[in-house]
């Protein structure tokens, strides 16, 4: 079979986008939306962590969230998302609302997992959102099962899912693409290198170039590109899509971002150079969508206040909503082991 | 009715249970043309076809974890371990995945891991697990473990039929040496029920698995040659335990041995014999005693795999002694 992507030319550098444009101006600016809307809701997150009022964790997809929005664009409502904890946004585009965001990361007794679990730790079946588990790569089997599940109904449904440079090493991974590539099972993993897993460098977790050079061991394309470019991801995420629904397999891409906060909100990050981080603050992925769309004019002052307004209102109402809504009675921790 | 072994009695219940049921189907390695390592699934690819009983590449988190991906979205898989010593490569899908899918999500996790199990047959370290105990604490699984060809087939369907995730363990010396009578018409075993496979009125053996089969020799030959009375209740599932079930058989006889062929410590025995205490303290005439195989690896050599492994004589020494007392 003949292994496309671009890792046969193995340079340091990602792909870049070429601007052709791969949507309209109603779609772009469903982008922007997703975009805003994923940025604002984490700074929410952290306030409310700073307000004790998270008790648990609180993750940030700072810096990854044209990845997190671009990838999940390129999904159909039949489609399956395994987002991971820098994939707010993925959630959002896959239709989940900020209410029920809300309520999983306070723990309350009306979010989707009863508060079992906080962050995006639920699923909602209607959605077709199975959100992860804190083990890295455990979601990744369950993924390719999903895909089998499709594949063995003829649903013709996608499964996508993510991992981060540190968790890609976890074996998990390893057998579940060993597994979607031999079965060709409609799978996509993005590898979402932002350059650290917690405190180790990239540099610590691999010694090949790129990690879309694992495609090659499982004979499948691997692609390694400019995370931060919404349009590169999602015309990437999209050709994935597309083979995956045509039945010839899975896809490995490799997104290159940079996790502008700590690992959780604990986390200071001082080990991360600063000059780095300015660095990366150039190809701020908010940043670019707005400038992208400013320069082809779809974008205007009035336009951005609009939807400016429209998020901090959803937010607002989705805050006060989670906040006043009540933890599970306490006796309920024992109900629920086993279904019926 | 016809008499069949225990393995053939675990793939009739496998193959009616596929014949029901289109959303149930096998997945594992070498189960297609080669028909299993021990032939549980020997002549199913040809009759189901792929999509039915899928061939996977050895890996047992992947198989594990698709299987777990695969029932939460409305299907009835039933992997096959080759052996349930391999279940440990897949153990972290199993107990944070699969346990906790339905505490957390709130959707049936119906999937089934077949797990041929258990020592005596030469397997050495490798080959020979019982992996009831490294589950069991876990909350969130079902663990059946069928003694007779009857119980082999009826609870194998209602493993499949359950919304929950159920390790059935089958014990690979059982296969073909037991045979039994087994009806060729739908019938299930109610998961959580035992069975009292040997009236008695003097000691009870709580017991499951391959050991049934001593307790039972080790019963007769007590009454024979002791005059003891020995019941034997075969638990069957191992999680949840018919605890109504052991604790009026002990209250009946007031001595109890507990039974298995895992290893002693840290296995169920010890939590069987704490409910005991706990709720039958006032029926005990002797303190609850415990078999099991010792603290070791399963050893190769047949004289050091005797050594290891509880066996019938050695039933009879416990029992004797608890007679004694």
């Amino acid at each position: 079979m003949a292994v496309k992507g671009n890792m046969a030319k193995n340079t340091s550098t990602p792909k870049q986008g070429d601007g052709t444009p791969s949507l309209t101006a109603e779609q772009y600016l469903r982008l922007y939306y997703y975009m805003r809307l994923t940025r604002e809701f984490e700074e929410s997150i952290l306030k409310l962590y700073r307000q004790g009022k998270i008790v648990g964790g609180a993750y940030t997809g700072n810096g990854n969230e044209a990845t997190a929005v671009g990838s999940a664009f390129a999904l159909e409502p039949q489609d399956y998302l395994f987002p991971m904890h820098r994939d707010m946004g993925a959630h959002l585009v896959k239709g989940q609302t900020l209410r029920h965001l809300m309520l999983q990361h306070l723990g309350r007794g009306n979010s989707l997992s009863k508060g079992r679990d906080g962050t995006g730790h639920y699923a909602d079946p209607a959605l077709r959102i199975y959100g992860n588990i804190s083990h890295l790569g455990a979601m990744v089997p369950m993924a390719a099962g999903v895909a089998l599940a499709s594949k063995l109904r003829k649903e013709n449904s996608v499964a996508l899912t993510y991992i981060g440079d540190g968790g890609s090493n976890v074996g998990d991974i390893h057998e579940a693409l060993a597994m979607a590539s031999v079965m060709k099972l409609p799978l996509i993993l993005i590898i979402e290198n932002n350059q650290f897993a917690y405190s180790t460098p990239v540099a610590k977790q691999k010694a090949m170039e790129r990690y879309s050079d694992r495609a090659l061991g499982y004979g499948i394309p691997g692609f390694t590109i400019d995370g931060t470019d919404i349009d590169l991801v999602y015309k990437t995420c999209k050709t994935a899509v597309e083979r995956a629904r045509r039945g010839e397999g899975p896809t490995l891409i490799e997104s290159v971002t940079m996790r502008m906060h700590g690992h959780s909100a604990h986390d200071g990050a001082e080990y991360v150079p600063k000059d780095l981080l300015a660095e990366w603050k150039k190809k701020d992925p908010v940043m670019r969508i707005e400038k992208l769309l400013t320069d082809k004019k779809i974008l205007t002052p009035t336009i951005k206040e609009e939807y400016e307004k429209k998020v901090f209102a959803e937010l607002e109402d989705a805050t006060q909503f989670a906040v006043d809504s009540p933890y599970p009675p306490a006796e309920e921790a024992a109900v629920g082991v086993y279904a019926d | 009715m016809a008499i069949i072994t225990y393995i053939e009695a675990i793939s009739k219940g496998l193959w009616e249970e596929m014949e029901r049921d289109q959303s149930v189907f096998l997945m594992g390695e070498d189960i297609g043309p080669f028909g299993g390592a021990f032939k549980v699934t020997k002549g199913f690819l040809q009759h189901f076809g792929e999509d039915r009983v899928v061939d996977t590449v050895l890996a047992e988190t992947a198989i594990l974890g698709a299987a777990t991906g695969a029932a939460v979205v409305g299907m009835r898989p039933v992997a096959e371990m080759q052996f349930a010593d391999f279940v440990t490569t897949g153990f972290s899908q199993l107990v944070n995945n699969t346990a906790s899918v339905h505490y957390r999500w709130h959707i049936p996790c119906p999937m089934v891991v077949r797990l041929p199990s258990g020592a005596g047959i030469h397997g050495g370290p490798f080959h020979s697990r019982n992996p009831e105990a490294w589950f069991f604490h876990q909350p969130g699984f079902k663990i059946v473990a069928p003694s007779t060809p009857y119980d082999a087939k009826g609870l194998i369907k209602a493993a499949i039929r359950d919304n929950n995730p159920v390790l059935y363990l089958e014990h690979k010396r059982l296969y073909r040496h037991i045979k039994g009578e087994v009806p060729e018409t739908d019938y299930i075993v109610e998961i959580g029920k035992g069975d009292v496979k040997r009236s008695g009125t003097d000691i009870s053996v709580i017991t499951y698995g391959s050991m049934v089969h001593m307790a039972l020799e080790a019963a007769e030959v007590m009454q024979n040659e002791h005059g003891v009375s020995v019941e034997v209740v075969d638990l069957r599932t191992l999680m949840p335990l018919d605890t109504e079930l052991i604790y009026g058989s002990v209250r009946r006889t007031g001595k109890v041995l507990v039974a298995h062929e895992d290893n002693i410590t840290g296995g169920i025995g010890g939590e069987i014999s704490a409910l005991i205490t706990e709720h039958c303290f006032q029926s005990l005439d002797a303190p609850v005693k415990r078999i099991g195989a010792i603290d070791t690896p399963t050893p190769y050599s047949p004289t050091l795999e005797e050594f290891f492994l509880p066996n019938t004589k050695k039933v009879i020494t416990a029992l004797q002694d608890l007679a004694a007392y």
